[in-house]
């Protein structure tokens, strides 16, 4: 072969782009790959369980632990007393999360003990023997109660463009309703689990099922009066995060590191599941209020809505996550003028948190039910009154954060899914079909997916990386994102093996660890291939430059006919294996080694004055989905879905299609059958896979055809042109939950059912009955 | 009898001497054996993380069944395979072909789940079933939750890896395996433990029941689906455990041609097909009645003798005219389920007496039998309302006896017997009395409301599953009535 040739011009990327599995997927296969259960434990490991609180407000007057110290196997027990630093472990560091509860009381399942036992049965035993004296107050459970108490974790916080009440008012045609939008559990397969082992000085090594461990590192080192240096935080993989994991596994990895400094001994924990569910947040549920004004045909003029969330007791992540509800209360629909007002309502439950979406999808369903009620109100299609209210034309492309939305493709989606579904086609046939059934129904609905991507929180927009490359041309990669199933590492590996021309199994992909890459965030907000691929690509690049000075001296070869590809190094005409040029390198005192850092460009945010351009770019989509319903019973199911998402130019299609698909069937979940359900004392009845019903199987629709859309790629610089896919995908259910409405209003055309958010049987039957159509 | 328990375990047998009562075999495997690739999700046999197989001769031929581990006690597994995803690839690496269609598919993001999803297809790989349709997968693995992929892959490489029959080391190894498992299998009586605290496996009906009636105080277990989350959720202390599954004979199911004789030891899964012969609905109401896993385990007797006012199989066996089977000692009584039942949690049965065994009389061209399931989701979940409704219709069209027997509705499994009052001796197609019949079912129950369902939602469900029964007994097809569970298959 002439390397002469070859070497001229660039040569298309070999390991990126490609369908590669993902780097566990053996070890899935065989059980081999290690989650922090299944760590082998050091001889003495303690396993501790919680006890908590039996009241979801009041105050413990005394709590008896005698019987508990008494147990079999118990070792020793911790209360707040035992804490040596800050009782707190919240996330800003506010002092509103006591690790355990000193005496107040603000959630039923609060912590307020925690047992330690030579084993987790043990443990879990003994924590049921407490006798804790209480005195209860009165509680708030639902939103409903906070707002009449008007308690909240934050000030209310506003979007405004115009005078939305004015418009309203002179609008043609004016509408308004309440609904509701149920929570959801993450039920992450791997429930919150904590391993740590001590070391020399006081040091503290922690394995943690952690989104975040840049953040469980320094709420450890802050209960336990350590500096950051003294803690360790390490995290190979989790059994599922959903944002799950972004702040709710610190509390766990912080109760293990507090056994570890209680008793020298390591301490593991891992809560059992309904303890899980019933301790740690979720998604949050809301009360949504609007008024609407349009034309007509249903072309909308202003807006007008009230968010009320239920946070929980705590701030948490509530600011960011309904932040981001009211930065998709637009979906993909321009509001000539607008109000959005969000109200963030503490209760006494479990503190609400991040879940896939962030808020984004409450935002975005509500944005879909305003639209279908405006439809059915002129008797248009929604589909032609969602198409005539989408972003683009003039003037209309400013969102209600005053950002302008400069990538829209939304009505190329559009109107691409429209035909591959044959929306109009099918839209006739089951007209025609419910004229003539009385008893079931069917319904179709084509939604818009638009997501913005970038944390709002500025800061959290940087991310670091950490290559080496050995002697014999193996590379180690460490980055600050966690794997919990979504394919970052892979990606991330395939960016590595592509800067050096090598095979994937070339690249050793290394467990998440705080004393390899510091000062991380969190790996949420879709965006941990875009930050930590573009930090590893700049450490990689790095190192080559050095190879190509090296190469320059060397060799006397430019840089610019230099290329690393298919294992091989070709400088020139020559070509050695990239292994030689290390150890060439090595042997010149070159340095193989370098740390990578990006910060994404171009983003502000002023969220005193609500401007700015808070996302880098949008990501994309649209779903078309078909239901029929049982309108004796209210039971549903999924007939056929079809989809279309825009990844950009992906960087690795079969992780991608894994996203869409499973955030699809996620969020049909969250709309349908998963169900919260608290009683009037504050205590979660749904705590168990029994009772808490995720999908299985049968319940994604066997006609299922999900597509890619093809695009030039991210106008954005984004890792070679790919978008960012971990959440858009969650929101495309929201077709369901239209296609549903869709379905009930076929009883009694121009009725806006009132559908409340899970659409189980019990809710669509309500709605069923709301609109006065007929008993079976 | 033998003091031990003994099982195969990679081709070797195990023998366990000292196990606790209530020992279960997910601890064994994770803490014992430090086998941890299977994974705890949930300890209530809800998700299936922990999901391994058990191989055991079933009609003259080694069968291996998905079983949760988390609430299998290990005295369970005598005389079993087992066999746990470590097992599965080669020692060289080479991946089973289900882990490779799984691998191959994209079918793991988080791995929690896989190995709980391996090893039920592994079960389903070796079920003799090939050509399996995506249905078939869906109910296969209904007792898997998996968060992260929305199933489609897994359901594809199901689908592929069954095309051809099993060509695993299991396959290879199956009459090896045959004779180990009969080698174990013997007809002592396993009494491990003293009289104050036992793990005991009676081979026979005599020896079972005498140990009963000595300890009234132990706790039955068949398929241990639920005395399982006794142990792992309740904490109860169970000191003696009387396991029910090696009595031989118990698990028989005879036909004598006009009724059905289900052992208390019969799994659903041995139950299912006897059912789905009796009616189509049947069939559904099994299949959709837990999970493939807890099909392979739980018991219609156990179903039966716990008394759960949401248990599936009661109504249908009330509305069938069932009888229960009890024995205490040497001493055998019979009676009609629906009077086994007394109050919430309370039924009809002395200290020491144990339920033996259930009658179910066929139906013949007179009948009409209707069951319907509601509930959040389709599988493996419990019912927010039940309803199992038996017309017998004579020649004139003329409803003769109706029984309407409901889950969900009451403390117990109960008849609606005014509604059922208000139907006798009307046409089929009166809908006069059809609605005298809805408007008595307001009579028949007051049920209360929680996080299944609320009281409004359980009225009007169980006149709806009513008015059903009747639309389709006077001729409307069911694939227009039904979203799920269609009579007839087009």
């Amino acid at each position: 072969m002439d390397l002469g040739d070859i070497v001229k011009g660039s040569p298309p990327p070999a390991v990126v782009h490609k369908p590669k599995p993902h780097d566990s997927a053996a070890k899935h296969m065989t059980g081999e790959a290690v989650y922090v259960d299944d760590i082998r434990t050091p001889a003495g490991t303690l396993h501790a369980a919680p006890g908590y609180a039996p009241i979801a407000a009041g105050r413990v007057t005394k709590l008896d632990l005698d019987a508990v110290r008494k147990a079999p196997g118990v070792v020793d027990v911790l209360t707040a007393d035992d804490i040596p630093g800050a009782n707190d472990a919240s996330p800003k560091g506010i002092g509103d999360e006591p690790v355990i509860t000193p005496e107040r009381i603000m959630f039923y399942g609060q912590v307020l003990f925690v047992v330690l036992a030579e084993t987790r049965d043990q443990a879990r035993r003994a924590a049921r023997l407490a006798r804790a004296a209480t005195a209860p107050g009165m509680p708030m459970i639902d939103v409903d109660d906070a707002v009449v108490a008007d308690s909240t974790v934050l000030p209310d916080y506003t979007f405004e463009r115009g005078t939305p009440e004015d418009e309203i008012a002179s609008a043609p045609r004016q509408l308004g309703g309440e609904f509701r939008i149920g929570g959801q559990e993450h039920f992450y397969l791997e429930g919150q689990v904590a391993l740590a082992v001590p070391g020399e000085d006081g040091d503290m090594y922690v394995y943690s099922s952690t989104q975040h461990p840049s953040e469980v590192q320094h709420v450890v080192a802050h209960v336990l009066g350590l500096d950051s240096n003294a803690v360790t935080v390490e995290v190979r993989r989790m059994g599922g995060g959903f944002g799950g994991k972004e702040s709710q596994a610190t509390q766990w990895a912080v109760i293990a590191a507090l056994g570890v400094r209680k008793t020298g001994r390591p301490c593991k924990i891992r809560l059992d599941r309904d303890d899980d569910m019933m301790m740690t947040g979720k998604r949050h549920d809301f009360r949504v209020d609007y008024k609407v004004g349009f034309s007509r045909e249903g072309g909308i003029r202003g807006v007008d809505v009230t968010f009320a969330a239920r946070c929980g007791y705590s701030e948490d992540l509530s600011l960011g996550v309904v932040d981001r509800t009211m930065f998709h209360a637009d979906s993909g629909y321009f509001y000539p003028t607008v109000r959005i007002l969000a109200r963030r309502m503490r209760t006494n439950t479990v503190s609400n948190t991040a879940f896939r979406g962030f808020g984004g999808p409450q935002g975005k369903l509500f944005a879909e039910r305003m639209i279908d009620h405006i439809a059915y109100s002129v008797g248009r299609d929604p589909l032609d009154v969602r198409k005539a209210n989408l972003y683009g034309g003039a003037g209309r492309d400013r969102t209600p954060y005053n950002m302008r939305v400069e990538d829209n493709i939304l009505p190329e989606i559009v109107n691409e899914l429209e035909r591959t579904s044959d929306y109009r086609d099918r839209r006739r046939a089951l007209a025609e079909f419910n004229a003539s059934s009385p008893v079931l129904k069917k319904g179709i609905a084509l939604t818009p997916v638009k997501f913005g991507i970038s944390f709002t929180l500025m800061h959290l927009n940087q991310a670091g990386a950490l290559v080496h490359v050995y002697r014999d041309g193996s590379i180690s990669l460490n980055h600050g994102g966690t794997e919990m199933g979504q394919g970052l590492f892979v990606k991330v590996a395939q960016v590595v093996a592509e800067e050096f021309g090598q095979e994937l199994d070339r690249v050793k992909i290394t467990a998440t660890a705080t004393d390899k890459v510091p000062n991380t965030g969190p790996t949420a907000a879709s965006a941990g291939t875009d930050l930590n691929a573009q930090a590893a690509m700049a450490a990689c690049r790095a190192i080559k430059e050095r190879l190509f000075d090296f190469i320059e001296q060397e060799w006397g070869v430019g840089r610019d006919s230099v290329q690393f590809r298919e294992g091989k190094v070709i400088i020139g005409n020559r070509a050695m294996d990239f292994g030689e040029l290390a150890e060439l390198a090595y042997r010149n005192r070159v340095s193989l080694s370098s740390t990578g850092f990006y910060k994404t460009p171009k983003i502000t945010w002023d969220r005193e004055k609500a401007t700015g351009q808070p996302f880098f770019y949008f990501a994309y989509g649209a779903a078309c989905s078909e239901v029929t319903i049982d309108t004796m019973t209210g039971e549903m199911r999924v007939n056929r879905v079809d989809i279309l998402h825009d990844v950009g130019k992906s960087l690795n299609p079969a992780i991608d299609i894994g996203q869409i698909e499973g955030g699809f069937v996620q969020g049909m979940g969250w709309l349908t059958t998963e169900e919260l359900v608290w009683d009037s004392a504050g205590r979660l009845m749904t705590h168990a896979p029994s009772t808490y019903k995720i999908p299985t199987a049968s319940d994604v629709p066997e006609d299922f055809r999900v597509a890619l859309y093809e695009s030039g790629g991210n106008r954005a610089d984004t890792i070679y042109r790919s978008k960012a896919v971990g959440e858009p995908p969650l929101m495309l259910a929201t077709s369901v939950f239209s296609a549903i409405l869709d379905a009930i209003i076929s009883l009694k055309p121009a009725v806006m059912p009132r559908l409340d958010a899970p659409a189980t049987p019990e809710a669509i039957m309500r709605a069923i009955r709301a609109t006065g159509a007929g008993d079976p | 009898m033998r003091d031990s328990i003994r099982f195969i375990r990679k081709g070797r047998m195990v023998e366990l001497r000292d196990i606790a009562p209530t020992a279960l075999l997910l601890d064994y495997l994770r803490e014992v054996e430090g086998s941890t690739g299977t994974k705890e999700g949930c300890g209530e046999g809800d998700c299936g993380a922990c999901t391994v197989a058990l191989g055991r001769i079933r009609d003259g031929k080694l069968t291996y069944e998905p079983v949760n581990a988390c609430i299998q006690l290990l005295g369970q597994v005598d005389g079993c395979e087992v066999v746990a995803v470590e097992d599965l690839a080669d020692r060289d690496g080479e991946l089973h072909p289900v882990q490779a269609a799984m691998h191959d598919a994209h079918a793991s993001q988080c791995g929690f789940c896989t190995p709980g999803f391996v090893m039920s297809l592994f079960t389903l790989y070796h079920s003799g079933r090939r050509a399996v349709s995506r249905p078939e997968v869906n109910d296969w693995i209904a007792g898997n939750l998996c968060r992260c992929t929305g199933y489609r892959p897994i359901v594809d490489a199901a689908v592929k890896v069954c095309r051809s029959p099993p060509t695993d080391r299991f396959a290879t190894a199956s009459a090896d395996t045959e004779s180990l498992i009969g080698f174990l299998s013997d007809n002592e009586d396993i009494f491990i433990g003293d009289s104050d605290r036992f793990f005991a496996a009676p081979a026979s009906i005599e020896a079972a029941a005498d140990l009963y009636e000595q300890h009234p105080d132990a706790t039955i277990v068949a398929g241990a689906t639920d005395v399982g989350l006794w142990i792992t959720k309740q904490f109860r202390d169970l000191p003696k455990i009387i396991h029910i599954g090696r009595v031989r004979g118990l698990d028989h199911i005879g036909d004598t041609g006009y009724e059905l004789l289900i052992g208390a030891a019969a799994t659903y899964a041995q139950v299912e097909p006897f059912f789905r012969e009796l009616d189509p609905d049947l069939g559904e109401l099994l299949r959709r009645l837990g999970s493939k896993q807890v099909r392979a385990c739980g018991t219609m007797g156990g179903n039966v003798a716990n008394g759960s006012p949401i248990g599936d199989s009661p109504p249908a066996l009330i509305a069938l005219d069932a009888t229960v089977e009890l024995r205490k000692g040497r001493r055998v009584r019979s009676m009609p389920v629906e009077e086994f039942y007394i109050d919430y949690g309370k039924q009809n049965r002395e200290p020491g007496e144990m339920v033996i065994g259930l009658l179910v009389p066929k139906m013949n061209a007179s009948h009409i039998f209707r069951c319907y399931k509601v509930s959040k989701r389709f599988d493996q979940d419990i019912s927010s309302v039940m309803g199992a409704f038996r017309f017998t219709v004579d020649d004139d069209g003329k409803i003769s006896e109706a029984r309407l027997a409901y889950g969900g509705m009451a403390a117990i499994p109960k008849r609606a017997k005014q509604a059922e009052e208000a139907l006798t001796g009307t046409l089929l197609r009166d809908s006069r009395a059809w609605s005298r019949a809805f408007a008595a079912l307001r009579e028949d129950f007051s049920p209360i409301g929680d996080h299944r369902a609320s009281v409004r939602y359980r009225n009007e469900t169980a006149h709806a599953l009513l008015g059903k029964a009747l639309i389709e007994a006077a001729g409307t097809a069911s694939n227009r009535t039904r979203v799920v569970g269609h009579r007839v298959v087009a």
